[in-house]
C-alpha cells in the first residue's frame, strides 16, 4: 500500500550535466518498494509548478531506511527540484506503479537504459542478484557529459558496456544496437534470457523488435505524463493490446509484447 | 457545517469534483473518504468507452489542460466493480453520468437510482473532450433543458446539471435547467484551451484541444458561480481551482452553497478533506 508522506533530502548530486540524484529518508518506501516503481514528488507549494513529477526509485535501501531518485532537468519542475537543498522534506508518494517480474526460470538478463531510463535499472539490478546468474547492463547517452558513473552497477556485480551516440565516451552507437552481439554469443541460452529497458521510446520499440525476433521476453518501463500517479486520472495512458492501460497503475513496466507502438 | 443540498444532507459543503477522484477507493489509502460532505464519482456512460488517444494531460501556468474523453468501463461494469466500495461509504454518492443521446441520459439515471447508496445524479453535458454530446448540450439551453426534464422525469433522486463556462452567457443555461426541474448546478467543467510544443510545432494534447482546471481557471468559475447564483433560486456548487479553504470560501461569498475539489486532489490527496477542515 502506498503512501503520501513528507520525507527528508538526505543528499543532492550532479551525476552527469543536468543529471541530478536525490538521496530521501523514507522508511516505509523503501522497506515496501520493488524494482520498477516509482514515487510522485510535489515540487512546491505553490501552483506552478502545480503537478507533482513521477521519478523511478533509482536505489533503495531498507537498512538505511532511504530510496534514491534521478533525473534530468528537462523543464520548470526538474529545475526547480535540482535547487533543492539537504534537510529541506519533499511530499512524496509511494511506492507506485507495478514494477519489473523477476522469473526464476532465466540464467541471463540484458538490462538496456537509455538516458535517464536508466533511473529504474540499479534497482532492478541489485533486485536481480541471486536471481539471475548473469546481469548485463548497457547504459547508453548522449554524449560524454551525460553518461552516469557506471560504478554502482559495477558494484551490484553486473557487465557493464557503455555506449555514446557521439563516441566520446564507451563505444559509439545507440544502446540496443550492444544487445546483439551478447544476444549472438549466447544463442543457446535464448530461452532463459529476459531484457528490461527504459528509456526514450524509439529506444523502447528497437528493444521490443530485438526481442521479438530473438523471441525472448522484454519489460520495458514506460513513461507518460502523469498527473494523479495513483489511477484516479486516467491522464497517463498508453496504447496496449489490452486497450489504454495507466502508466501509473498497470505500468509502468509493460511486457513488450503487450505495447502498441503509434 | 452541516448542508442540506437539494435534499442531500451533507455534514460539511465539500464534495469532490467529478473525473478528479475516480469511484473514489483510489483515494481510499490515503485520506479518510468519510471526511467529505459528499462523493462525486468519476462520469459513468451506458457502454464503455475507451477515451482519447495520448497525451492526454499537460501542465499549464497554475493548472492543466486535459482530453482523457470519458474513459470508464460503462454502466454495468459500473455497477459491479464501482459501487460495492462506494456502498460501504458513509457520506452520500452522487454519481455524474453522459449520455450521447438525450433519452440515454434518463436510462442511465433509472439504472442508478435503484441503487440505495446513490443519493443524486450529476448530470454531465459540459464535457468538452467527447465528439458527439458532452458540451456540446451544455452550450444549447433547449437540448439542457430536454435532457434535465428527461432525468427529472425517470427519478426522484436530486438531480444536478453541471454546466460548462464555454458558452456566451451562462445564466441562459443555468434558468433553462432550473426551469426544467434541476434540483442544483454545479459550475464550472473545465474551460476549452490549447498548448502547443514549441519542440515538433504540434499541439500537447492528442486532440489539440482540452479542458482547463486548477487554480488558473478560478477567477473564472467565481465569476460564473456569482452570475448563476443571481439568476436562479436553486443552489449552485462552486468548482474551478480550489487548492485551500480560502479559495473555497471566494465561491460562498460568491453564492455557492456547496464547493467541490477538483485538480487539487492530484496535487495532494488529502486537498479536500483539508478544505472540510479549514471551513469549521
Amino acid at each position: 500500500m502506498p503512501i503520501q508522506e513528507k520525507a527528508k533530502i538526505l543528499d543532492i548530486r550532479e551525476l552527469a550535466e543536468n543529471h541530478f540524484k536525490i538521496t530521501l529518508l523514507s522508511k516505509y518506501i523503501s522497506t515496501n518498494a520493488t524494482a520498477g516503481q516509482f514515487v510522485n514528488v510535489r515540487i512546491s507549494e505553490e501552483t506552478s509548478p502545480l503537478l507533482r513529477r513521477p521519478f523511478s526509485i533509482y536505489n533503495s535501501e531498507p537498512q538505511k531506511e532511504l530510496i534514491e531518485i534521478l533525473f534530468d532537468v528537462v523543464g520548470e519542475g526538474t529545475k526547480m527540484l535540482s535547487l533543492k537543498e539537504v534537510n529541506e522534506e519533499l511530499d512524496i508518494l509511494g511506492p507506485l506503479g507495478t514494477g519489473f517480474e523477476i522469473p526464476t526460470d532465466k540464467k541471463m538478463a540484458i538490462l538496456v537504459g537509455g538516458g535517464i531510463g536508466i533511473a529504474p535499472l540499479l534497482f532492478l539490478a541489485r533486485a536481480l542478484k541471486g536471481k539471475i546468474p548473469a546481469v548485463y547492463v548497457i547504459i547508453g547517452a548522449r554524449d560524454k557529459k551525460h553518461l552516469i558513473d557506471k560504478k554502482e552497477f559495477d558494484a551490484a556485480k553486473c557487465q557493464v558496456l557503455t555506449c555514446t551516440d557521439d563516441g566520446s565516451a564507451g563505444k559509439k552507437g545507440l544502446a540496443p544496437d550492444f544487445m546483439l552481439p551478447i544476444l549472438e554469443e549466447s544463442k543457446s541460452i535464448d530461452k532463459e534470457t529476459i531484457i528490461y529497458a527504459c528509456g526514450p521510446k524509439p529506444m523502447l520499440k528497437a528493444c521490443a523488435e530485438i526481442a521479438e525476433q530473438y523471441k525472448i521476453p522484454a519489460q520495458l518501463s514506460m513513461e507518460e505524463k502523469m498527473a494523479c500517479g495513483i489511477g484516479a486520472c486516467m491522464g497517463c495512458v498508453i496504447k496496449t493490446k489490452s486497450g489504454y492501460q495507466k502508466v501509473c497503475e498497470d505500468g509502468p513496466v509493460f511486457k513488450a509484447e503487450e505495447i502498441i507502438w503509434e | 457545517m452541516a448542508i442540506n443540498l437539494a435534499g442531500i444532507e451533507m455534514k460539511n459543503p465539500v464534495m469532490v469534483a467529478s473525473g478528479t477522484y475516480g469511484y473514489g477507493k483510489e483515494f481510499a489509502d490515503y485520506t479518510d473518504l468519510n471526511k467529505l460532505g459528499a462523493l462525486v464519482t468519476k462520469t459513468v456512460t451506458l457502454k464503455a468507452r475507451e477515451g482519447n488517444p495520448p497525451p492526454r494531460i499537460c501542465e499549464t501556468p497554475s493548472g492543466m489542460l486535459n482530453t482523457i474523453g470519458l474513459q470508464n468501463p460503462g454502466i454495468e461494469k459500473f455497477l459491479k466493480e464501482a459501487i460495492p466500495f462506494l456502498k460501504k461509504l458513509k457520506i452520500p454518492v452522487i454519481i455524474n453520468i453522459a449520455g450521447e443521446t438525450i433519452e440515454e441520459f434518463a436510462e442511465l439515471a433509472k439504472i442508478l437510482e435503484k441503487e440505495k447508496v446513490v443519493k443524486g445524479i450529476e448530470v454531465n453535458v459540459s464535457c468538452p473532450n467527447v465528439k458527439s454530446g458532452g458540451m456540446a448540450f451544455g452550450c444549447d439551453p433547449d437540448l439542457v433543458s430536454k435532457i434535465t426534464k428527461s432525468v427529472k422525469k425517470a427519478v426522484s433522486a436530486p438531480v444536478i446539471v453541471k454546466l460548462t463556462p464555454n458558452v456566451t452567457d451562462i445564466t441562459l443555461i443555468a434558468k433553462a435547467a432550473e426551469a426544467a426541474g434541476a434540483d442544483a448546478i454545479t459550475a464550472i467543467n473545465t474551460v476549452l484551451g490549447m498548448s502547443f510544443d514549441l519542440k515538433t510545432g504540434k499541439p500537447k494534447l492528442s486532440r489539440g484541444v482540452g479542458g482547463l482546471s486548477g487554480p488558473a481557471i478560478r477567477p473564472i468559475a467565481v465569476r460564473c458561480v456569482w452570475q448563476i447564483a443571481q439568476a436562479v433560486k436553486i443552489p449552485v456548487i462552486g468548482v474551478g481551482g480550489i487548492m485551500t479553504s480560502d479559495d473555497a470560501k471566494e465561491f460562498f461569498l460568491a453564492g455557492a452553497k456547496a464547493v467541490q475539489v477538483g485538480t487539487a486532489n492530484f496535487v495532494d490527496t488529502e486537498a479536500a478533506v483539508k478544505v472540510a477542515a479549514g471551513l469549521k
